[in-house]
């Protein structure tokens, strides 16, 4: 039972995945250097997900990361922040091209403290996004260079991307920001 | 979870705290292993250290959190400063609250300082680093981190304390933080170093569900974790012990004694060491021994504190 | 003069006399005089009704802290505190700067108390020169000086020899020997009982056994002197069996209690009234609360019942404040550095009030600990300070035994706030002091 209005079944998150591994492979000219770095925490199994699609049809591994940005984030101190978690990056990123993927692309501010995060790492040759939905309202300069699906938001709703790992269902939903919940 | 302000001890943290705590301090320690060690996210913040008490480890590992983590630490040590002037603790701190510091951490000699400063700041929150015989936290935290890695969740684990238990400020936290993960704690030393009111029992015993036990080859038998605490050498000249020699003779955690913990067996030191005398020179450096890890541990772990108190960090509060 | 006062419809309670009565209570010309069947003309008439008047109370230990530490109280605040909790004989104890062991520092404190009001200031003098523990005082020049007796407190006379001397001396000349028993050599640290709350706190404990040694040392030394031992603030169950044993005995030993270790125990270090789970609790802001720590300290629970039960039984003669002022600063800092002591003059009434409600003693049994147990311990000469007989000193409190009312330091005539009942609702309440027939304290409700 979906909560919320549905816009990405399953089976579409599937083919959006499935699309964003055939442009990823495109555009960087084969799989050389190529490692992909989710954000926690969905941008982790979508990661995957490409990474996995990207093995069936290239007969080899792209090595996956994932990124803990909490350390990174500019409304520290303005509310509640998560648990920080360990960032995991078994090859690297130096002189990598490095692919971000994350779930959602809304002010931009998650991505711009991933990009802080990933250069205190390392020096990649090149950081590019993916994102499974991209619904505007960016407060930054920053665009995606792999879109899932552009979905026009208004700002009382909210994008769910829900994934088997944390939320045991596959699917994309908008749910009503509840007004009475601070967040 | 009610946002916590200050640590003044382990006695009033749940398991889940504590487990989300070490969980934190996890991810700060991949943060240490990195060529750039340093994150913004306690950019723009104030950390004070007062450390009324000489003690470079953890002031040290104090001020390297602080800066890995961005926050801006400032060190204000005993000597020379006002508290040797005769300015008042309470009047030294309310003047470094007035400079709008976030957080003071400070170790005292004086049990119950740190609760002292925490009831008379409004505005600044209070990390205890140790006061008097009274209680270390991060010292605690810093040893749960470390057990856990090597020995896996506590529950059921047996962990033997041994040596001064009596002024052991690092004893008193061990024992709550472990009870909270759920495993059995043996308190071993001289009748002079124990708390009478374990001892012989009273009106209400102050340390909940410890074992104590004298002699340190039953203590030890089949134990998961050795706690060595340090010995001061002014105990013996207070009347407190023999001898050194009797001293190590009867609870020094010798090779002997230590096979007769769980094969595996993590050793551990608060620190600094007397070499040779509470834990035998050759197993303090052989491969049981976790002191340095130790070290590596409190970093991490202070970190993690640091940046739950001053960014109020909770569990999948804001996705 | 002052004009005459007759309380009308009280409840007359005279611990002298043994009676316990309602009625009218006529004072003229400073002293107690046969009630009139109709009031005078010039009379203050008090409406006595629901309330009690008793003989003033008598406070053997009361630290005025003048000369010398005037920032902490002097002898008008102190006396003027005295009056608002009822008392109108107050006991100075020497441990000012100079000590009160030349003539000189008696006249100087009794001058002082003159000026002050008309609450009556006994003086103990010193024990040992400069309370040093070396050299007696010259015993003799402050008896005719008016001192009531000789103590170090603040310290225990220094030596077993020394209490020897003193016991004999003071013997000779008829006044007592007060000692504040506590064995340094044992105590580790003041002001916290040794037991699990001190552990719990890792604070360093003072033991029972510290202060039942030093009552054993000068119990022992009476039987070899004769003379009168009193002992301070006893606070201990040994101490009070010891006390108990001696009198059986037939030596002249006599014994204090203060309201606090009457009330409280070690608990209330972990923060007022102590949290309802003790030391099994996480501790609170509120522990190592310092207006909780005194010499000898806040004791064990079966502590405090052996204290109440020597009360009771008369092994414990007096009731004594150990009044004990200090400045804000002396106790906001850690508890180790922490001054010890307490404000009680203006709260022993209350809280001693609650040992009635709950049964632990009757109100003549208090009260005569109060006025005649005192008396007892300074000797014939004050005996008709715990009387209202007619022709007696005009010294009476008037109380009211249900009036509940909060502890507001701010408005204590004390200079010391320094009280842990700062904040709590205490039921009893004194109303009025009438000290050498003049009110010290109140007002006349007609």
């Amino acid at each position: 039972m979906t909560e919320g209005r549905l816009i990405l079944t399953g089976e579409e998150m599937r083919r959006a995945l499935t699309r964003i591994a055939h442009e990823v492979v495109e555009s960087n000219k084969g799989l050389d250097g190529l490692t992909l770095v989710g954000i926690r925490r969905r941008g982790v199994p979508l990661a995957r997900r490409i990474a996995d699609a990207i093995a069936s049809f290239e007969d080899a591994s792209v090595p996956v990361g994932a990124l803990d940005i909490n350390l990174y984030r500019d409304d520290l101190t303005s509310r509640p922040q998560p648990l920080v978690r360990p960032t995991e990056l078994p090859s690297g990123i130096e002189g990598k091209a490095v692919v971000l993927v994350d779930d959602v692309l809304f002010t931009g501010r998650t991505i711009r403290a991933a990009l802080n995060a990933l250069m205190d790492l390392g020096r990649p040759r090149i950081v590019q996004l993916a994102v499974l939905v991209d619904r505007g309202h960016h407060e930054l300069p920053i665009r995606a260079d792999y879109v899932g699906k552009n979905v026009p938001t208004s700002l009382d709703e909210i994008v769910e991307v829900r994934v088997p790992e944390v939320d045991g269902v596959e699917e994309v939903a908008i749910v009503e920001r509840v007004k009475a919940v601070s967040t | 979870m009610q946002r916590r302000r200050h640590v003044l001890d382990l006695d009033d943290f749940s398991r889940d705290e504590i487990t989300a705590l070490l969980d934190s301090a996890d991810a700060m320690r991949e943060l240490l292993s990195r060529s750039i060690k340093k994150a913004p996210s306690l950019r723009g913040k104030v950390v004070l250290t007062l450390f009324l008490e000489p003690s470079t480890r953890t002031r040290v590992s104090f001020e390297q959190a602080g800066k890995m983590l961005s926050a801006d630490v400032i060190n204000i040590s005993g000597s020379g400063s006002s508290a040797e002037k005769g300015e008042s603790l309470l009047n030294t701190a309310l003047t470094l609250q007035a400079m709008h510091a976030d957080l003071i951490v400070i170790r005292s000699p004086h049990s119950g300082a740190p609760y002292f400063l925490a009831r008379n700041l409004q505005r600044m929150g209070v990390v205890n680093a140790g006061d008097g015989r009274h209680a270390h936290p991060t010292q605690a935290l810093l040893d749960l981190m470390t057990m856990r890695h090597h020995i896996g969740e506590l529950e059921g684990k047996r962990v033997v304390i041994v040596g001064d238990v009596l002024h052991s400020r690092v004893a008193r936290s061990d024992v709550f933080g472990l009870q909270a993960l759920g495993a059995s704690v043996v308190l071993c030393g001289p009748p002079t170093l124990i708390p009478l009111d374990l001892l012989h029992g009273s009106e209400g015993e102050s340390l909940p569900d410890v074992n104590i036990e004298h002699d340190l080859d039953r203590a030890i038998e089949d134990a998961d974790a050795v706690i060595a605490l340090r010995i001061q050498q002014e105990r013996q000249g207070a009347g407190m012990l023999p001898s050194m020699r009797e001293y190590t003779r009867r609870w020094q955690v010798t090779e002997g004694r230590y096979r007769r913990a769980k094969p595996g067996a993590l050793l551990m030191h608060p620190g600094p060491m007397n070499e040779g005398v509470e834990i035998a020179s050759s197993l303090a450096h052989g491969p049981g021994s976790q002191i340095e890890e130790q070290v590596t541990n409190g970093v991490a772990v202070r970190m993690a504190l640091l940046y739950q108190l001053l960014t109020g960090g909770q569990e999948e509060a804001a996705e | 003069m002052s004009s005459p006062i007759l309380i009308t419809g009280a409840r007359i309670i005279d611990p002298a006399s043994g009676s316990d009565r309602t009625g009218d209570l006529f004072m003229r010309d400073g002293v107690i005089a046969d009630a009139p069947e109709t009031a005078p003309a010039d009379a203050l008439v008090v409406d006595g009704k629901g309330l009690v008047a008793a003989p003033g109370f008598i406070d053997l230990h009361t630290h005025l802290r003048e000369p010398g530490f005037e920032d902490r109280e002097s002898i008008e605040t102190g006396t003027a505190a005295a009056a608002a909790g009822g008392f109108t004989t107050v006991c100075a104890m020497p441990n000012t700067s100079p000590a009160i062991d030349t003539s000189a520092v008696v006249d100087f404190i009794t001058h002082r108390a003159r000026e002050a009001g008309p609450v009556r200031v006994l003086a103990f003098g010193a024990v040992s020169r400069g309370r040093k523990g070396v050299e007696l005082t010259d015993m003799e020049e402050l008896a005719r000086a008016g001192v009531v007796g000789f103590t170090d407190d603040g310290s225990p006379v220094a030596t077993g020899l020394l209490m020897e001397h003193a016991l004999l001396y003071a013997g000779e000349l008829g006044l007592p020997v007060m000692d504040h028993c506590e064995d340094h050599s044992i105590t580790a640290g003041l002001g916290m009982h040794e037991g699990a709350v001190a552990s719990r706190l890792g604070l360093a404990g003072y033991p029972s056994a510290a202060e039942e040694s030093l009552v054993a040392r000068d119990i022992a030394l009476l039987g070899l002197t004769g003379g009168h031992f009193h002992v301070a603030h006893v606070s201990t169950a040994g101490g009070v069996e010891m006390v108990r044993n001696a009198k059986r005995r037939g030596l002249h030993v006599t014994a204090e209690v203060t309201p606090h270790h009457l009330t409280m125990t070690d608990e209330w270090v972990l923060g007022a009234n102590g949290p309802a789970d003790g030391i099994a609790a996480s501790l609170t802001l509120a522990a190592y609360d310092t207006r909780a720590k005194v010499s000898p300290p806040l004791r064990s629970r079966s502590d405090r019942e052996a204290l109440i039960e020597g009360l009771c039984d008369g092994t414990i003669d007096a009731v004594a404040t150990d009044h004990a002022p200090h400045t804000f600063g002396d106790k906001a800092t850690p508890f180790d550095e922490a001054a010890v002591g307490l404000s009680v003059l203006e709260t022993a009434l209350g809280s001693l009030m609650g040992l009635v409600r709950s049964g632990a003693i009757d109100l003549p049994t208090l009260v005569a600990r109060l006025t005649l147990g005192p008396t007892s311990v300074l000797g014939e000469r004050f005996a008709n300070l715990a009387s209202l007989a007619a022709s007696t000193p005009a010294d009476v409190v008037l109380f009211d035994p249900e009036e509940r009312w909060t502890v507001d330091v701010s408005r204590f005539a004390s200079k010391g706030k320094n009280t842990p009942l700062a904040g709590q609702t205490l039921q009893g309440r004194v109303r009025m002091t009438i000290a050498g027939g003049t009110i010290a304290f109140g007002e006349v409700r007609q």
